[in-house]
């Protein structure tokens, strides 16, 4: 009994290691399954939830969606996002809030989401770019509204 | 056809002639000299980068492929950065025997070059006891490893040598037994007397299953030997950073990880020439149209081939394989490698009484 235990323990060793050894010998000779991606040559192929940088996108018209609630200023865990607001009349002539700059500071944004989905009127987005490598860092803090850029009819 | 010994045999005449007895004899063995260091270095360069190629490619990813065509030059990158580096020796460490352990891992490698045989007669030294040599030698490594764990006076390095100590002490057995096979079947421990007794037919083809099963044991031993994956205990970069060379850096570094790949080199050299035939080209018994064929292939490419096939082997087997803990690396070679080479050796040599091999 002691014996059959012993050659028992003895192939299923063997047979296991030979199955390891099968899968890597298959990818060591089928070089389609490399899953490199040579980046400077060949753009990679990111995710579409990616996250690369916060975006506010703007319409034809010049136009955004923002309403400087600054939602996203207090959901930021690390003071990345500084809204900037003024008055501003419209054509009935009444004062309405509105921003001057959305400041975002990308040296200090960690990417995680959360001023996104603290946005009420869906006015910033993460964008899937991630090439921000600059030579001066005072060029990673953006304003993300267009110069001129108004906000979209019809968002409260 | 182009040959080694032809080779060898003109530059020695053309010595003679021009320098006569003593100094032929000086300017042959600095060549033998020159000629070891040079294979050391190429090799080095080659292996690691064919290590680097060949993980890449089993872990699905691409390997070097930046410096030179195909990233051939990385090794020799890789070389050049460890040669700048500042060799550091620890304050509290043995200095002497610190800076004198790198060396003796790199002799006991270069020793073990001697009874090699890279071509047909192309052979350093063709000792009577060829295999006992080998196996004698390539356990002197050890107290290089030992060394160099125990005077850089750091607990990593001596538990990565004591472990080391344990693991080769216990794995020569083995590839001492499994050795063993072969010469009960050749009936010599001469190197090229091995060789020549596989001219009809290589031992793990006329040898059946008993010495399938030595090679096999001896090819997990070299492996142990060496220090490599699933054996690396004495490297242990998980637990303890790197074992017994934690404190070596630049050139004498760079030594310990050529010696490891020198011992892959030449423990395959000592397998593919006991099993596999040496430079012995592949016969099939009666076809002489095929024979002549293999033979036209030179023996110095057999013997590569060979070498390079079970280098890969090895290889292959550091990039699948999971780790081994201490306890189950001794049980492996006490409780299963040990006793089935030594029933394996018993069945040999009733082969070998009773003439059942080829």
């Amino acid at each position: 009994m002691f014996l059959k235990e012993y050659f028992k323990t003895v192939y299923q060793t063997i047979s296991s290691l030979l199955t390891g050894m099968r899968l890597t010998g298959y990818y060591f000779t089928h070089t389609k399954e490399i899953i490199t991606q040579q980046y400077p040559e060949t753009k990679p192929a990111l995710a579409e939830r990616f996250r690369g940088e916060v975006i506010m996108p703007h319409n034809e018209t010049n136009e955004h969606r923002c309403t400087g609630c600054t939602a996203c200023e207090l959901a930021c865990p690390n003071g990345t996002i500084k809204i900037v607001t003024k008055n501003e009349i419209n054509a009935e002539g009444k004062k309405k809030k509105a921003i001057d700059t959305f400041v975002y500071r990308l040296e200090l944004c960690t990417m995680c989401n959360l001023c996104v989905q603290a946005c009420p009127s869906d006015a910033i987005i993460m964008s899937n770019a991630f090439e921000h490598s600059v030579y001066d860092r005072r060029l990673l803090t953006k304003v993300l509204n267009k110069p001129g850029s108004k906000i979209m009819e019809g968002v409260e | 056809m182009f040959s080694l010994e032809k080779l060898v045999s003109i530059i020695q005449a053309w010595l003679q002639s021009t320098l006569g007895d003593p100094w032929a004899y000086i300017v042959v063995c600095v060549m033998v000299g020159v000629a070891a260091i040079a294979l050391f270095a190429i090799l080095g360069l080659m292996l690691v980068y064919m290590e680097r190629k060949v993980a890449a490619h089993m872990q699905i990813r691409l390997g070097p492929n930046r410096v030179g065509p195909m990233g051939l030059f990385q090794t020799t990158a890789d070389t050049l950065k460890l040669v700048m580096k500042e060799g550091l020796t620890p304050d509290g460490a043995d200095k002497f025997l610190f800076n004198l352990a790198p060396f003796m891992v790199m002799i006991a490698a270069m020793l073990i070059l001697a009874p090699i045989a890279f071509a047909k007669n192309f052979q350093i030294w063709d000792i009577s006891i060829g295999v006992l040599y080998v196996a004698a030698v390539s356990s002197v490594a050890v107290i290089g490893i030992l060394m160099a764990g125990w005077s850089s006076n750091n607990k990593y390095s001596l538990l990565g040598a004591m472990r080391s100590a344990a693991q080769i002490v216990s794995y020569e057995l083995s590839a001492g037994l499994s050795i063993l096979a072969i010469v009960i079947l050749s009936g010599s421990l001469k190197i090229s007397d091995i060789i020549n007794s596989q001219a009809d037919g290589w031992w793990i083809i006329k040898g059946h299953i008993p010495v399938i099963i030595a090679f096999i044991v001896f090819i997990i031993a070299v492996t142990a030997e060496t220090n490599r994956a699933p054996f690396d205990l004495a490297e242990a970069e998980s637990e303890l950073t790197a074992g017994f060379h934690t404190e070596y850096s630049g050139m004498k570094f760079a030594l310990f990880f050529l010696a490891e790949y020198i011992n892959i080199f030449i423990g395959c050299a000592i397998g593919a020439t006991i099993f596999l035939g040496g430079w012995m080209p592949f016969h099939i018994g009666n076809w002489e149209a095929f024979n002549h064929v293999m033979d036209f292939i030179p023996s110095s490419i057999w013997f590569i081939g060979k070498t390079v096939f079970l280098i890969f082997l090895i290889m292959w087997f550091r990039w699948t394989f999971p780790r081994l803990r201490v306890d189950q690396l001794l049980n492996l070679e006490w409780k299963y490698l040990l006793p089935i080479s030594m029933v394996n050796l018993l069945i040999v040599t009733l082969m070998a009484i009773m003439g059942w091999h080829l």
